[in-house]
């Protein structure tokens, strides 16, 4: 035992002589930790807010009966059922608001609530007293509250007057819901003995009869959905987190494998001395494995408090593009599981191993004596990269299947990685045949040196190169992306938002006296009522709008594709205007007959037009106004928009105002409108943007890690040149121009690679992810700025190794040649 | 749940507490209220004249109550089993009952049916207030869910008698027609029980005189069965003193045909108050004295991680009784939300035949 310890003694002095290098091991590690448990966090949290909401609903993780029409039903049903033996539950549910805010308020039943339906423990261990009974109790997320703008205890007046039980913040309750007892939810929501839904615990009854015996075709069953809405609907979104996770703990385990190879090829020395002194190579490679297992370990810690902050510095606008995108509520304030403390701990350790592998692999192998062989593995170079070159073209073939042949978002990622993948695999061939093409155009003696030796560092090199490519490329791609998406987002809404003024009053009867109102306003030049109602199509939550038959939409709504009578149709009432996620969805195309689950029964549309609605998780269908409330005669008639002399909206905005105490989220302006969106929709990339900036930054890393490894055993190759006159200044500019060179190669590379990463997620990616295609555009300013950023990182990057070679004591460059050969 | 907490014979609140009605700091401060003061509720005083049909139906100004059933069964070839019907409810508070879900009465079930290989159980919840449970007296019926108790169209009021029974859990089932020839029992002094020296005290009366016939179903099997049951009735407001930790409980058949019921309060000072009674066999009930009464652990089983005396000496020396019981199933844990023991037993000795043991609070 003593014995491995003064092993690992020794081992550990290595790098107190190096300290930066142990420094780059340590950012190699804390980075690849970081970012990756950084992203698992955030994918976390937000998965845990998903089914905190869908547990608090009820719905989607339990087995339901609802009324076919999906109407409440009466209270009675659940007595019936229950007397029958049926372990149900009733829930009654709506919408109330406070303070001109809309919440979700739902009804339990604690006593009788299937276990698995509560991952809200909360209810269950709340004092079951005081939550049934007078004055009870509403529980609610802390969120919820502090977003309220109450205290615990409050009992705040909601918009049909009633008065809730008093809030108690309850970590457990979804953002935006409010939980009370159903006693007072069928008060408060006016459903006096009725129920939305019940929930059909899964403990086994001995023996229940059918559903028909006990309530006739008054309820159907819904079987549990194994993914939730919100987690269908974010699927994509996380994905692409997780891929940008996963790329960055890539990159940042090619600095760590660099790291570590330096480390290798320096303590040869003091292993073979250790061997010679009688360490088995056994308990050698054991207490390396030791060694780097306890670095990893203390490397992981760092990395992990990093991906900590990194999450919770990202967390606002995860939380903010997924509330703006799919409503869906993440609470400010991240929560973490020990789980994932101990996955970001191990990752880091197998992470550290599967990078040493190969130098542990080699010290393991090496024998007792042998004499030092730094460069044997650059003989072989010439084979490495014909097979390296030949599995690229594999790779290649291999996304181009995917392409051909996958229809899922993972297959979509697969070709982004194939691509990905083979680029790099296929770089160092790539820039193996420019160097070769360069030495053959070289003349003079010191240049075609140049190019040899470039042409000899580039194994070397190539997987900081290979890091490099990847993180330009996928910067490029987007970058390229992004552009192209608010380019088209932008004009996109200037053709949908064209009303002047938008409003939602808090009532039907508020509706009435607004438009009673509106009458004497003469700027006002159009009233627009529009509506909205959820359905299921195909189990997929899709919104059907109205709207009316008005100049307004006819002459400004941009639609991809349309038949001729398109809002002649839709104003008849038999035509319906799609978006596109919908017709890729459900495969529809013009002329297409898709029938819409009402109250009363199927209503049959003839698709007239497909629409572009971006940033849509769900898919949409336009028809007129008088239609959809004829065909859904409960759904709100309070949304208009307002025709108005642009000039005039700001007083008629201060006049609505003022007159009908509306708030912003009930009144806004078609400017405001726009800004708004254009915020949330500038969000939804920005964690991808940041991840982008990171995964950048450590490639540059990578890249100084790499140049450092080579300095030091480049002193050969160095040192005779300088023997034959050429100053060590000039030296240094010249590999300053060989690293740049290569960097430029790289990047200049890294272009099409990224236009082709672009293209992938625009025409792939995209569409499986969010069911729309973006107008595919390039630009080559953006470009050119990412071709400055590659080359000042390896620039950067280049610097300190070239500063060291210019300060090189002359004494090492002649200790070379007594050493080495 | 420690051995201190002072708890009712049939564990009602206890189902309460582990939905929440608070955690040990509310169990120290005396089991939602059961071994506390009865505040609001109705006083349980001697002198009450019981009187049926309307004493079988609910009495909610009382903070709790039970209609309790146990059954010794054999099937046709002798094999033993026993059958736990319980429906208990509680108030939450006292005062005038509200209608709907704002109802103060919560509603609580226990079904079990013990053979010697295994023990079977399931409990149910209800609010009361809008039908999924509750007991009228007349027509008599007790109801939670699918379970139910309830008198027949030709019900005798004074001997509970036919009763219809029936209850299933997941792995078992059972259907019971019980009947009677004898009147009710009244227990303690004409159905004023006391269970403390200082006062506490319930109403409580018996039927001990069912014979039982019908199926058991387990595993999906029917077995026919027969034998006797045996029904309690109970209303309290505080049926507990607070220094009060636990009960072990005994109805016993005896082959001469007399009835024996028998209890044991266990007090944290390690003393116990026994209370009894004695049904002759012309019907009458004699209420035992606490030191005529000798209840002695002889046997004990490792059963959900405690130790259970579940072999006991019984003496009621001034009767000549002296008998040894022995459980049906050792195991016959109620895995409840609130947990306890319950189960059928055997005895020999100066009588024998067979009867039912409770044992709470360990």
């Amino acid at each position: 035992m003593s014995r491995a310890l003064w092993i690992l003694a020794v081992l550990l002095s290595h790098w107190r002589r190096h300290p930066l290098q142990f420094a780059t091991l340590l950012i190699g590690l804390i980075s690849a930790t970081a970012l990756w448990s950084g992203v698992q966090a955030l994918n976390a949290q937000a998965r845990s807010s998903y089914d905190r909401a869908a547990a608090t609903l009820g719905g989607a993780r339990t087995a339901t009966l609802v009324s076919p029409n999906g109407d409440h039903f009466p209270q009675q049903l659940f007595v019936d059922l229950r007397r029958a033996g049926w372990p149900v539950s009733p829930v009654v549910e709506g919408q109330v608001r406070i303070g001109g805010r809309t919440l979700r308020l739902t009804g339990i039943e604690p006593l009788s609530l299937p276990v698995e339906a509560s991952a809200a423990p909360a209810i269950g261990t709340a004092n079951l007293q005081g939550f049934i009974l007078p004055p009870g109790q509403t529980l609610l997320s802390p969120d919820t509250l502090a977003a309220l703008n109450l205290a615990e205890g409050a009992t705040p007046q909601i918009s049909s007057g009633g008065r809730l039980p008093p809030l108690k913040p309850q970590a457990e309750i979804a953002p935006g819901v409010l939980v009370v007892d159903i006693g007072f939810a069928q008060q408060l929501l006016g459903l006096q003995d009725q129920v939305s839904r019940l929930l059909i615990g899964s403990k086994a009854a001995a023996s229940r009869p059918p559903l028909r015996e006990v309530v006739g075709d008054q309820l159907k069953q819904v079987e549990p959905d194994t993914e939730t809405d919100l987690e269908r609907l974010t699927d994509s979104f996380h994905l692409n987190l997780t891929a940008f996770g996963l790329l960055s703990f890539l990159v940042g385990l090619f600095i760590v494998n660099s790291a570590i190879g330096l480390a290798f090829e320096q303590r040869r020395p003091m292993l073979r001395t250790l061997r010679a002194c009688g360490a088995s190579a056994r308990l050698l490679n054991s207490v390396m494995v030791i060694e780097l297992t306890l670095i990893a370990l203390v490397a992981g810690l760092i990395g992990l408090v990093c991906g900590y902050f990194i999450a919770a510095t990202l967390l606002p606008d995860v939380a903010a593009s997924l509330r703006g995108l799919y409503g869906a509520q993440i609470p400010g304030e991240l929560s973490l599981k020990p789980q994932w403390w101990l996955a970001g701990i191990a990752i880091s350790i197998l992470g550290a191993l599967a990078a040493a592998s190969a130098s542990l692999i080699k010290a393991a192998r090496m024998p007792v004596l042998a004499a030092a062989q730094a460069f044997a593995w650059q003989q072989a170079q010439q084979r490495w990269l014909l097979i390296q070159g030949s599995v690229a073209l594999l790779v290649f073939t291999a996304a181009a299947g995917f392409l051909l042949l996958g229809d899922s978002l993972l297959s979509g990622f697969a070709v982004l990685a194939a691509i990905l993948l083979g680029a790099a695999l296929g770089l160092p061939a790539v820039l193996g045949l420019a160097l070769a093409l360069g030495e053959r155009g070289a003349t003079r003696p010191l240049m075609k040196w140049f190019w040899a030796d470039n042409r000899l560092q580039l194994s070397g090199l190539s997987l900081a190169l290979m890091a490099l490519l990847l993180a330009l490329g996928v910067n490029v791609g987007v970058g390229t992306m992004v552009e192209s998406f608010s380019r088209t987002f932008v004009r996109w809404l200037d053709g949908r938002l064209t009303a002047e003024v938008y409003l939602n009053a808090a009532s039907d009867a508020q509706a009435g006296e607004i438009k009673a109102w509106l009458q004497h306003r003469p700027e006002v030049t159009a009233l627009l009522p529009g509506a909205r109602a959820e359905v299921k199509l195909d189990n997929w939550p899709a919104e059907i709008i109205g709207f009316a038959d008005d100049p307004t939409y006819r002459d400004n709504w941009p639609l991809l594709e349309q038949s001729r009578d398109v809002w002649d149709s839709v104003a008849r009432g038999d035509g319906a205007l799609i978006s596109e996620q919908l017709s890729r969805r459900m495969k529809l195309t013009l002329g297409d007959r898709i029938s819409v689950p009402t109250g009363n029964g199927p209503w049959p549309l003839t698709v007239a037009a497909i629409y572009a609605d971006y940033g849509n998780p769900r898919g949409q269908i336009g028809v007129a106004y008088a239609a959809l409330i004829a065909r859904f005669p409960e759904v709100a008639q309070t949304r208009f928009g307002l025709r108005v002399d642009p000039a005039k909206v700001p007083a008629l905005v201060d006049d609505l105002r003022t007159t009908f105490k509306l708030d912003n989220r009930s009144l806004a302006d078609q400017a405001t409108l726009k800004t708004e969106s254009k915020r949330i929709f500038n969000r939804t990339f920005a964690v991808t943007a940041a991840l982008n900036a990171f995964t950048l930054g450590i490639a540059g890393v990578a890249l100084l890690t790499s140049l450092l490894t080579l300095g030091n055993s480049r002193l050969p190759q160095v040192a005779p040149l300088w023997a034959i006159g050429i100053t060590r200044r000039k030296l240094a500019f010249i590999e300053l121009m060989k690293t740049l060179s290569m960097a430029a190669l790289t990047a200049l590379l890294a272009l099409p690679l990224g236009l082709l990463v672009a293209w992938c997620l625009i025409a792939v990616v995209n569409v499986k992810a969010f069911g729309w295609r973006l107008p595919f555009e390039v630009f080559p300013w953006e470009l050119l700025k990412l071709l400055g950023v590659a080359l000042l990182a390896s620039l950067i990057a280049a610097a300190l190794p070239i500063l060291k070679l210019v300060r090189m004591q002359p004494a090492r460059l002649v200790k070379v040649f007594a050493d080495e050969r | 749940m420690s051995a201190s907490n002072p708890i009712s014979r049939r564990a009602f609140a206890g189902g309460l507490l582990a939905l929440g009605l608070g955690g040990p700091r509310a169990l120290a401060q005396g089991f939602a209220g059961l071994g506390s003061d009865a505040g609001h509720f109705a006083p349980v005083v001697p002198g009450r004249v019981l009187t049926f049909p309307a004493d079988h139906g609910p009495h909610p100004d009382f903070r709790i109550e039970w209609w309790y059933l146990t059954a010794n069964l054999k099937d046709a070839d002798g094999k033993a089993y026993g059958v736990q019907w319980t429906l208990f409810r509680q108030a939450m508070t006292p005062g005038p009952q509200r209608d709907g879900w704002a109802n103060q009465q919560i509603w609580m079930a226990h079904a079990a049916l013990t053979s010697a290989e295994t023990h079977r159980y399931a409990e149910k919840f209800s609010r009361g207030g809008i039908g999924q449970a509750g007991v009228t007296a007349a027509p008599f019926r007790a109801v939670i869910d699918d379970w139910a108790m309830q008198g027949t169209d030709t019900m005798n009021v004074s001997t509970l008698s036919p009763l219809d029974v029936t209850a299933s859990g997941a792995d078992f089932g059972y259907r019971l027609r019980l009947t009677a020839e004898r009147p009710l029992v009244l227990q303690g002094d004409a159905g004023y029980s006391r269970k403390s020296e200082r006062g506490q005290a319930s109403y409580y009366y018996s039927q001990p005189y069912f014979a039982a016939h019908g199926a058991l179903t387990i595993d999906g099997r029917p077995i026919e069965v027969s034998g006797t049951a045996w029904m309690d009735r109970e209303f309290s407001s505080q049926p507990l003193a607070s220094d009060q930790t636990g009960w072990d409980w005994f109805s016993l058949h005896l082959s001469s045909g007399e009835k024996v019921m028998l209890f044991r309060l266990r007090q944290s000072d390690g003393k116990a108050y026994f209370a009894g009674n004695w049904i002759g066999l012309d019907g009458r009930s004699e209420q035992l004295a606490p030191d005529a009464i000798a209840l002695d652990p002889i046997g004990f089983t490792e059963t959900a991680g405690r130790k259970l005396p579940t072999r006991w000496r019984v003496r009621v020396p001034g009767h000549g009784l002296s008998i040894d019981t022995t459980p049906l199933n050792p195991n016959s844990w109620m895995g409840t939300s609130f947990p306890y023991w319950e189960g059928p037993i055997s005895f020999g000795g100066s009588q024998t035949c067979n009867g039912y043991l409770e044992m709470t609070g360990y």
